[in-house]
């Protein structure tokens, strides 16, 4: 049972883990963006045959090689963490992280190694076009590595396309192409990927702004705003409409963390979409959770029923469905998939005495029910609500979730007027005039970062307690080794990475003073 | 096998005149990458952040044993 693990220890790994992927996401959104940014200046100075162009590019390709080497290998931690601490999720995923993550691996290693060399030592030394298609095949090859990681993490979120050996206490994948198209890895990979062109265009038009500010290099920023402007512009419309796409998967694949997205505790047709909302902790409980009633809230009525089930008559479940059941909608109460999934596990148990036993026979038949379709979603769908102690326990903080979604969603409306307004002025010509939206611009740098991290904070928080869902809840998959390690290591990782973030800063702010050669 | 050579040979110039003719960032991200890559491989994994199974147990069959007792047990 839940109880009966080391909490203290689940919290510090947990906490490890957040730390090392919060940090890691600081540097990767920034490779994903810049290099197709770069690769698009430079294709004009391909096209053009204009230097201006080449300095330009150049400019940019140093602050992208900055940020790529101090990033690099930031993720490998995140392997190491899985090995150490959550020892028991790492056999129990089988190959299905394995495959994602080799790929990754040796498309990463052929990418840094080669193309990524020819971008920063070719200059001169190979064909324009040569130079150009490596700057592309690096801006690809970036974005394709990020996919690995994300069907990866996506099949955490929705596990497909494999079948649980019992013998090996495995999964196994049956379907790559399940696994690869999941549903949740694509919309997961292209809201991530657009989220770090915004974040990069953001980067751009901020330090072109900082020019602009200092009366300085007036050509690089005019064309690099131009550039970010309109990419910028582009990718935050892209990262609304798969943010959107996102939600809409969500809800049918996760819906207790798309209800606390909303705060939904009643489940209604017609339900609206909060726009603005304050919550607050009433007397009123789900099991022996407290419920968050709204202080206030602005609604878009009826939104979240179009959004989800496509017309205003749409029911979508709230948290006291999804938690106690609601038959009339067909929701099974979390009870139910406990028992089932308990069903499953003690079936696991006598597998395991029937192979002492030597009894082959009952062991056979036992780990044939495991590959048996309707075993499979009547009862080992249910498996990780076997180590849960209260139904309410598949409710996420959902004070955290409704707030940072919330944050999010206003960030992401807020990048869309700040790349308009861009345009809007570059294209009046206007740009000096307005100061005050130049340091708004310089300012919105961090933005992205925040709204990225606050994804990633919902999209790992809301999942609680499951680290896969419905499969593993968290307090399953941890290693059993003293908390006092995982906290040491912890102390090493804050430093280690903050050391690592301060030299990026400082190398990035001496760059960017310096300006580009003439 | 000239051709080969010669392949190797401009390959290795190529590297080599990156490495030297190399920029002042460039020069302290080489070092930044160095050090980070010597405390990740060699400190934390060796002394922090060895495989817990691995550590444990010597075949598949073991560990298979070991997680499938978690399982149950938990």
């Amino acid at each position: 049972m839940i109880e009966n693990v080391d909490l203290t220890l689940v919290d510090w790994s947990r906490a490890q883990f957040a730390l090392t992927a919060i940090y890691h996401w600081l540097f990767v959104p920034l490779t994903l963006g810049l290099s197709f940014i770069i690769a698009m200046m430079e294709t004009i100075y391909v096209r053009t045959g204009n230097e201006e162009w080449k300095r330009i590019t150049r400019f940019w390709m140093t602050l992208f090689g900055i940020n790529f080497a101090i990033g690099i290998a930031t993720g490998i931690i995140l392997e190491f963490e899985f090995g150490t601490n959550w020892s028991n999720y790492s056999w129990f995923v089988g190959d299905i992280f394995g495959a994602p993550l080799a790929i990754e691996g040796i498309l990463a290693f052929f990418l840094e190694s080669t193309f990524v060399a020819v971008m920063f030592f070719g200059w001169n030394k190979v064909s324009k076009k040569f130079h150009l298609l490596s700057s592309w095949l690096v801006a690809i090859g970036a974005n394709l590595s990020a996919l690995w990681i994300l069907v990866a993490n996506g099949w955490m979120q929705n596990p497909v396309g494999m079948i649980f050996n019992p013998e090996t206490a495995r999964n196994e994948m049956v379907s790559f192409w399940q696994v690869l198209f999941n549903e949740v890895a694509v919309s997961k990979f292209l809201h991530t990927i657009s989220s770090g062109f915004l974040l990069a265009s953001m980067f751009v038009l901020g330090i072109s702004a900082y020019y602009l500010l200092r009366k300085r290099e007036d050509f690089l920023a005019k064309r690099s705003i131009l550039i970010a402007g309109i990419f910028g512009l582009f990718s935050s419309l892209l990262v609304a409409y798969t943010g959107d796409s996102s939600a809409r998967t969500l809800a049918k694949t996760q819906p207790v963390k798309f209800a606390a997205f909303e705060a939904l505790y009643e489940g209604r047709q017609n339900a609206g979409l909060v726009a603005i909302g304050v919550l607050k902790e009433s007397d009123r409980k789900l099991g022996e959770k407290a419920v968050n009633d709204f202080v206030f809230k602005v609604q878009i009525p009826g939104f979240l029923s179009v959004m989800t089930g496509g017309n205003k008559n749409a029911y979508v479940p709230g948290l006291y469905d999804l938690v106690n059941g609601n038959p009339s909608q067909g929701i099974m109460p979390v009870s139910e998939k406990i028992t089932r999934g308990r069903t499953a596990r003690d079936l696991l148990a006598e597998y395991k005495v029937a192979k002492q036993n030597n009894d082959l026979q009952k062991a056979g038949g036992i780990s044939g029910m495991f590959r048996d379709k309707k075993f499979i979603d009547d009862y080992f769908r249910y498996f990780g609500y076997s180590f849960l102690g209260k139904p309410e326990e598949v409710v996420p903080n959902v004070k955290v979730t409704f707030y940072t979604f919330h944050l999010m969603v206003m960030l992401g409306f807020y990048f869309i007027l700040v790349f308009a307004m861009a345009l809007f002025f570059l294209f009046r010509g206007t740009l000096f005039k307005n100061r005050w939206f130049l340091w708004v611009a310089l300012f919105s740098i961090l933005l992205p970062y925040v709204a990225g991290e606050m994804g990633w904070v919902l999209a790992e928080m809301g999942r609680q307690p499951w680290i896969i869902q419905d499969l593993m809840p968290a307090s399953a998959a941890v290693s059993q080794i003293g908390s006092g390690s995982v906290i040491t290591t912890f102390i090493l990782f804050a430093v280690l990475f903050t050391l690592l973030l301060i030299a990026e800063v400082s190398i990035m702010i001496r760059q960017i003073k310096l300006g580009p050669k003439h | 096998m000239n051709i080969l050579i010669s392949a190797v040979n401009r390959l290795f110039r190529f590297y080599h005149d990156g490495f030297r003719t190399m920029s002042w960032w460039g020069k302290r991200v080489w070092i930044i990458i160095l050090i980070k890559l010597f405390v990740i491989f060699i400190i934390l994994k060796i002394f922090f952040f060895r495989d817990f199974l691995q550590k444990k147990y010597e075949t598949d069959e073991q560990k298979s044993e070991y997680v499938l007792d978690q399982l149950i047990s938990k």
